[in-house]
């Protein structure tokens, strides 16, 4: 059977040839050398391949179910999530004193990365358990670290995390779930919440010990309003099971069916409404977590975390798509390619249409792994260095948006390459599709990382991101001048500066106007930055041998995504540039 | 007890082997290796003894390149206590390989050398055996399950027609089937405990054996394509064929 994960060798180059993972673990100072981390890296390609690569289907087939109040998930997730707690895979990325082993951010990553293309609705589980449980160990206190992180960080509970609400999504100032002080123990202050929380992945199953919820919500002030913006939202931690044991007040009033990532359970759930009564009455117990009134600021830790790893099960995806096409591309016979004298059908690959799609399907695989790994490195070089800081900062709208819009695209064009089979569930490609679709919608959807990038990230870099970005595009199309790839460097210089116009302009706009633009940006900015990623790759690959398919194909890759791709901004930055306002001038009756 | 268990890195048994152009053998330039899955079986026979009491210490040996240490680390991450490295670039036939052992089995006195029954790359199913008779020990080959009791261990062994069960005095020699267990991944943690565990780097000539091959390669091919078959009217032809073919 073919390898559909990601290629071992494909993540080799990356690490080491391209972001220098040696450097970073030398830098780190830390135990892990090459030869751990490739164990690490070897062992969790077969671990995902052995344990998560079969509940793929089985998990999408058998979607969970809600009996007498109780989710219920497929038993096999909870053997093999049992398997990767068991191997320290929960807990790798944490610090010794908490059980893990410290591993840089970038390793963690390539190495999950296997799991997400393995199974993205397994996947879920552990990202949201490791996110909830670092934003605890990040703000909470002792006792809450002891009692609520570590059962997390060992993978024996899991974790989530509870922000949007039925009337509440994008816009998080109307969150209307009310916390009513009830008095402090060891946790710290205690609270009742009552309201209702909706889209919770995880939030309700049978897959582990407990549930940790990390639950946004609201204190009222002295005359029992709650406020109408986000200042006012503090961060709560309310589990299913209480420290004494008792069930909380939180009952699941749905389960979502959805169109893919079905193996990861999505809840409404409801809390404070009396189902329970906890401590002798109805009300939801949580614990706050820092200050009142730091809930977004803080969730926001785990939201960049999460995001980064949005972009990594979207890339991951995408990434198997490519290799989904690839391998049938080259065993399916049909048709001679034109021109050819033998006229019997040859595999579909020699067709100009299916080499079309099957190169794109590599750049933005590919491409968005790179970019996602990238922000990695970023991540562990960002606590020490305010530059990198900046630049992942400027980067994570980019990093979860292009792999989820572009590894979609990728998944799409794979279906399409497998024709009629692609389109049955008796193929697996119909189902990266349905998994990944979901990719551009959760986290702050395309649009959200779009007002994101122009409003927060380019109007307001008091940091200079976008200087220090500016300076790494230039070196990279400067080191290919001379080259076999001068060309590519001046299209990268080309591009980019239609990209530092159009940010000058952004930056002179009024807030509206800037609005109006900033998803076409969003799409323009993503590609010119994947497009000097592989432009860099692709000069080290230029003395490549040609036996050394994997390096040799760089540069055409690189070549293709110049040609094919980067024109593409032409159309997504001229409204931008000549100031068109035709959004908001259409009528709404028009619309 | 000891438990002495020998491992080969050898070609990844998911990577499609090529043969090399000039016919000399299989192409291994940027191929994916790894221990062969009979020997990580064995070591894994010997972990369980040791976590039932049965066994106090596993000793991993490998005989190849510099690059077997990566093998070694594995079994060492598994579970084994410590590893050696009889190194050399040369290639090693089985009947070299038995007689390292045999120097080894020597110093070391194991009470058992659980070996994989053979290595997927040259399959060629020789070693224990071999060893066997060079140390003058009794063996169990093809274990499907393996009990020790007191200084004699029970051998289920996979044989045409069905199990043939031994029983063995120590110290003796077992070599492994598919069915004898199902190995354990090596945890992160104990990845990294594997870096300091002791690894001792020797050469063929430490144990005085000549490892000069016996056997003359002549020449490394693929197997003939397969031929696409023909289609039949019926049963009487199909009969027909068959007789035609000497087949029945």
């Amino acid at each position: 059977m073919n390898d559909i994960l990601i290629n071992p060798d494909e993540l080799s180059f990356l690490l080491w040839d391209w972001l220098r993972l040696d450097d970073l673990l030398a830098s780190e100072g830390s135990d892990i050398d090459r030869e751990a981390a490739e164990a690490i890296l070897d062992l969790s390609h077969k671990v995902a391949t052995d344990t998560f690569l079969p509940l793929f289907k089985l998990s999408d087939n058998r979607e969970p179910y809600l009996e007498n109040g109780q989710v219920h998930a497929l038993p096999e997730i909870a053997h093999a999530l049992r398997g990767y707690a068991e191997l320290g895979l929960f807990s790798a990325g944490f610090s010794e004193e908490l059980g893990g082993l410290g591993l840089p951010s970038l390793l963690s990553s390539a190495s999950f990365a296997q799991f997400l293309a393995a199974s993205l609705a397994v996947s879920a589980y552990p990202m949201l358990t490791t996110a909830n449980a670092r934003l605890i160990v990040t703000f909470g206190s002792e006792a809450q670290v002891d009692t609520f992180a570590r059962p997390q960080i060992a993978g024996e509970w899991f974790g989530t995390m509870c922000l949007s609400e039925p009337q509440a999504g994008s816009n998080l100032a109307d969150v209307a779930t009310r916390a009513m002080p009830d008095g402090e123990d060891e946790w710290g202050a205690r609270y009742r919440l009552h309201g209702n929380k909706m889209w919770i992945s995880g939030g309700d199953h049978d897959l582990s010990g407990n549930i940790v919820h990390l639950v946004l919500a609201k204190i009222p002030d002295e005359t029992g309003q709650i406020g109408q913006d986000t200042r006012g939202i503090s961060l709560f931690i309310v589990p299913k099971v209480l420290p004494s044991g008792e069930r909380n007040d939180i009952a699941v009033a749905g389960l979502n069916h959805k169109l893919g990532y079905r193996g990861t359970t999505n809840c409404l759930l409801n809390m404070g409404e009396g189902a329970e009564q906890p401590d002798g009455r109805a009300g939801a117990l949580g614990w706050l977590v820092g200050a009142p009134g730091q809930g977004l600021p803080q969730m926001f830790q785990m939201m960049n975390e999460a995001r980064l790893n949005v972009g990594l099960g979207a890339a991951a995806m995408g990434y198997r798509g490519y290799r989904h096409a690839l391998h049938y591309s080259q065993e399916r016979l049909q048709g001679s390619a034109p021109g050819a004298a033998d006229k019997r059908s040859g595999p579909i690959i020699r067709h100009p249409d299916v080499r079309d799609m099957v190169m794109a399907a590599k750049c933005y695989g590919e491409g968005a792994l790179a970019l996602v790994l990238y922000c990695a490195r970023l991540v562990d070089t960002a606590e020490q260095d305010e530059a990198d800081d900046a630049l992942l900062s400027l980067l994570t709208p980019v990093a979860k948006t292009w792999p989820s819009e572009w590894g979609l695209a990728a998944d799409d064009l794979a279906i399409q390459v497998h024709g009629g089979y692609g389109y049955t569930r008796d193929f697996d490609v119909e189902q990266l599709w349905r998994d990944n679709r979901l990719n551009p919608i959760h986290e702050g959807t395309t649009g959200i990382q779009a007002l994101d990038l122009v409003g927060r990230k380019i109007r307001r870099d008091t940091a200079g991101a976008f200087d220090m970005l500016d300076e790494r595009v230039r070196a990279v199309a400067a080191r290919a001048a001379g080259t076999a790839l001068a060309d590519l460097g001046q299209g990268l210089n080309a591009a980019w500066g239609r990209i530092v116009t159009v940010v000058a302009q952004l930056r002179g706009m009024d807030s509206v106007a800037a609005a109006t633009n900033a998803t076409g940006f969003l799409r323009a900015f993503g590609h010119v930055v994947v497009g000097w990623q592989w432009l860099d790759r692709a000069l080290l690959c230029l003395d490549a041998d040609p036996a050394d398919a994997l390096r040799a194909g760089k540069p055409w890759a690189c070549r293709y995504f110049f040609e094919r791709e980067i024109p593409k901004i032409d159309a997504w930055l001229r409204p931008v540039e000549t100031g068109s306002q035709l959004l908001m001038e259409i009528p709404e009756n028009a619309l | 007890m000891k438990i002495l268990v020998p491992v080969k890195r050898v070609i990844d048994y998911n990577v499609k082997p090529r043969v090399k152009a000039d016919g000399t053998g299989v192409d291994l330039a940027n191929v994916k290796m790894s221990m062969n899955p009979f020997d990580e079986i064995a070591v894994e026979e010997a972990i369980r003894l040791k976590e039932k009491g049965v066994a106090t210490e596993i000793v991993a040996v490998s005989v190849g390149p510099a690059k077997a240490q990566e093998t070694l680390r594995t079994a060492l991450a598994m579970g084994a206590d410590r590893a050696i490295l009889v190194q050399t670039d040369d290639e090693v036939e089985p009947l070299a390989v038995a007689k390292i052992l045999k120097a080894i089995a020597d110093e070391e006195t194991p009470g058992l050398v659980i070996l994989g029954k053979q290595a997927i790359d040259d399959d060629s199913n020789q070693t224990g055996q071999m060893l066997a008779a060079l140390t003058g020990r009794p063996q169990g080959t093809f274990a499907s399950e393996v009990t020790v009791d007191g200084d004699s261990v029970t051998v289920k062994r996979e044989v045409d027609g069905g199990l043939e069960t031994v029983k063995l005095t120590m110290p003796a020699i077992v070599t492994t089937d598919l069915r004898l267990n199902e190995p354990r991944y090596a945890s992160l943690p104990n990845i990294m405990k594997a870096k300091s565990k002791p690894l001792a780097n020797k050469t063929p000539a430490d144990y005085g054996v000549d490892i000069a091959p016996r056997l003359k390669t002549l020449k490394v091919s693929e197997p003939p394509v397969r031929q696409a078959g023909v289609k039949v009217p019926d049963v009487d032809t199909l009969v027909a064929k068959i007789k035609e073919l000497g087949i029945a």
